[in-house]
């Protein structure tokens, strides 16, 4: 049963090769059959064959299928293999599952736009690069999917290409990563230069045996592999790509920039754990790079007006979780997190692409209000997804997941009471801003846009599904891994055991694990009834805040993310263009078109005497020989 | 047998040198360049033959021999020439024929 492991990421190229092929003969219907149609075989398959490694484990919980292999020089011999193991059965079941569901909400969603069938081919393509990467068995393989999946983000951000500034948002995502990915393949060089395989199980073998804790090396590869992550998470310092990657349409925001790639730095550092384990100080850079990032995006999406902005600001944030749970040894707390991450941020984006649709490519959460009754689909899945984003106490999958983070971040070995406090502020400002775009949106005065609006038919149901699918899976994905104060049922830390260790944690009462969740929880809720106060009651204070010179210079920076932009413009991009503009006319080649310069006018001279006229030649051969002889006479 | 001192019969073949070299430096037409240069030959020829007296050696007048063929030669691939030339550009000015200039 295990042996068809190989059909789930074929399939998805399989119909990528399909439509990229046919693509243009094929109706519609007949593209959406084939682009919805593999990924769903794939999620199904997916199904059947978790529910059969869950029944009969394999032999060492991991079962691996060699292809063939790659390329085999001098020693050098990656294969094509794919690994199932706790820690890839989870993530395969998210990406496939989370993303037929997108699929199928974009067969309806994109139904007028011209370019169907690339779509879905790109969507496909996207879709068989983040399966290999997950479940490759060796980091070359992994990289693949690794740049495939970047591949397609570009892709699929500049889709509607006719915009130049799409285009700019899609290089700029392209490039950023870019420089993480540069880092992540000068760590596998040094990886398989020091260890001499590229193999993961290998790799995590022999890295502690030859490496010991705080070595060089051990640091070296560890910050470099987190490079990469860094890059492709879009966490501090190369966040920026990620609030213009949202110029692609919803679902990709939703499949890509949400639920699935950029979680795969998150994937990267929980599969290599153990060469991290062997680095602590990047293990603690790890967990500062997530509390910082989670509060600086926190910041920064308060002050979004772009509703798909606050979302992308909002997915930095929480891999900002994640990355802080890698970093204090949290592993199985950080993947949970990414589960439930995927469930909610795509429920979201994709609830917030009905809005915009409906309010024709309307950003602008100011000009929306009122919306509750316009979309009750829309507004009721929306709602269930900001709580869960909250982390609504006891209801919702993320409270169990974030308070997993938070408790951890406290009383792990690697964890201190400044990285739970960064954590607890940042909840704090997830309640705030998410229930600010939920109030902006759907409640208060229905503005002039919203008024306008002509009734039309419900969504269809193709739409509809999706957003119900993953509204109920917000609320019960965090029954997978209760903690040991409610219920104590920690069914996937158990699961993902054999591949990622348990957290070293301090032992800390149940009574003082209990005081922490209900401050969490009343710091989550505290944000929501500051949200609705600032918002719904008392709009005025805001506006005060925002009209002081203080207030407005914030709004400022927090609007821009900080100047990240600014900074990288003028340290990276200025000067890069000034020395490209400076060199068009290529400075080296100055000093060869000199040399042509002054061969040319020597020539010119030279020509003059060529006057063709016999008499002249004759009288300078005359010259040339009294000229030689009175040489040789005189000499 | 009276001879003339080498010294006159090489001062004479280089008047007449000078004169044959003056003739194709300063005339344009072509046919006297060609009889300039006849002139500039013999004036070689009388050298050899004014330097194999000298010595005594037979060298000088085999040498004006040959001479003597190549400007058979050179005078019939010249006339040729200069038949050709006139029916290309319609004079025996060497000046009009200036089209290789550089």
């Amino acid at each position: 049963m295990l042996s068809l492991l190989w059909l789930i990421p074929a399939l998805p190229f399989a119909g990528f090769t399909i439509l990229a092929l046919a693509g243009f003969r094929l109706s519609r219907r007949g593209v959406a059959l084939i682009g919805v149609g593999s990924v769903g075989l794939s999620a199904f398959l997916t199904l059947v064959l978790g529910g059969s490694f869950l029944l009969s484990p394999p032999a060492g919980q991991a079962f691996t299928q060699t292809l063939w292999s790659w390329i085999d020089v001098a020693g050098f011999r990656p294969e094509i293999a794919f690994r199932l193991d706790a820690l890839s059965l989870i993530m395969i079941l998210v990406v496939t599952f989370v993303g037929f569901l997108i699929h199928l909400y974009s067969a309806d969603f994109m139904i007028d736009e011209e370019g169907y069938s690339r779509f879905f081919a790109y969507m496909n393509l996207f879709v068989g690069a983040m399966l290999t990467l997950v479940l490759a068995d060796n980091l070359l393989l992994l990289y693949l999917g690794w740049e495939g999946v970047g591949l397609c983000s570009y892709l699929l951000i500049g889709f509607w290409y006719r915009e130049p500034e799409n285009g700019r948002a899609a290089r700029k995502a392209f490039i950023v990563t870019r420089v993480g990915d540069a880092a992540m393949a000068v760590g596998l060089f040094l990886l398989f230069a020091q260890l001499g395989t590229l193999q993961i199980q290998e790799l995590m073998q022999r890295a502690p045996a030859q490496w010991a804790v705080d070595s060089g090396a051990a640091i070296a590869a560890a910050a470099l592999l987190l490079g990469g992550a860094v890059g492709k998470s879009a966490q501090l310092p190369l966040q920026t790509w990620l609030p213009d990657a949202m110029a692609g349409p919803s679902p990709v925001s939703a499949l890509i920039h949400a639920a699935t790639m950029v979680t795969a730095g998150v994937y990267l550092i929980a599969r290599t754990n153990v060469l991290f384990s062997l680095a602590p100080s990047v293990m603690s850079a790890v967990a500062i790079v997530g509390a910082l990032t989670l509060l600086l995006a926190g910041f920064s999406a308060l002050t979004q007006r772009d509703i798909k902005r606050v979302l992308a600001y909002s997915t930095i944030s929480q891999i900002g979780y994640m990355f802080l749970a890698l970093g204090v040894g949290a592993w199985s707390a950080a993947i949970f997190h990414f589960m439930t991450h995927a469930f909610f941020k795509a429920l979201l984006f994709l609830g917030a692409g009905t809005i915009i649709i409906r309010l024709h490519h309307e950003h602008d959460m100011f000009k929306m209000g009122g919306l509750r009754r316009e979309m009750p689909t829309t507004f009721w899945t929306f709602l269930i997804g900001s709580a869960s984003l909250a982390a609504i106490p006891l209801l919702t999958a993320g409270f169990y997941s974030k308070d997993q983070i938070l408790w951890s971040a406290w009383s792990s070995s690697a964890g201190s009471p400044w990285l739970w406090a960064a954590g607890l502020v940042g909840a704090l400002l997830t309640s705030l801003y998410t229930f600010r775009m939920v109030f902006l949106t759907f409640y208060g005065e229905r503005e002039p846009l919203v008024q306008e609006l002509s009734p039309v038919p419900r969504l269809g149901v193709r739409v509809r599904l999706p957003l119900v699918v993953l509204a109920v899976l917000s609320v019960v994905g965090g029954l997978v891994d209760l903690p040991r104060t409610l219920g104590n049922l920690p069914l996937l830390s158990d699961f993902l055991h054999s591949v990622l260790p348990a957290a070293n944690m301090a032992a800390e009462g149940v009574g003082t694990e209990l005081l922490f969740q209900v401050i969490a929880g009343a710091v989550s809720l505290g944000g929501v009834y500051l949200a609705y106060l600032l918002i719904l009651r008392r709009r005025q204070v805001v506006e005060g805040w925002t009209a002081s010179p203080l207030g407005s210079a914030l709004h400022r920076l927090w609007f821009a993310g900080w100047g990240f932009d600014w900074l990288y413009d003028t340290l990276f991009v200025r000067p890069y263009v000034w020395i490209a503009r400076t060199n068009r006319r290529d400075v080296v080649d100055l000093f060869y078109e000199g040399l042509a310069r002054l061969a040319e006018v020597l020539h010119g001279l030279l020509s003059r005497t060529q006057t063709g006229r016999v008499r002249w030649y004759a009288a300078g051969i005359a010259l040339g020989a009294v000229v030689v002889i009175a040489l040789a006479v005189l000499l | 047998m009276a001879s003339v001192s080498m010294e006159y019969g090489l001062i004479l073949a280089g008047i007449l040198f000078t004169l044959g070299l003056a003739g194709v430096l300063v005339r344009r037409n072509l046919l006297f360049m060609l009889l300039s240069i006849e002139i500039m030959l013999n004036a070689a020829g009388l050298a050899f033959v004014v330097a194999g007296a000298r010595w005594a050696q037979p060298d000088g007048q085999v040498i004006f021999l040959f001479i003597l063929t190549l400007a058979a030669a050179e005078v019939s691939v010249g006339l040729a020439l200069i038949l050709q030339f006139y029916r290309h550009v319609k004079t025996l000015d060497a000046d009009a024929a200036d089209e290789m200039r550089g």
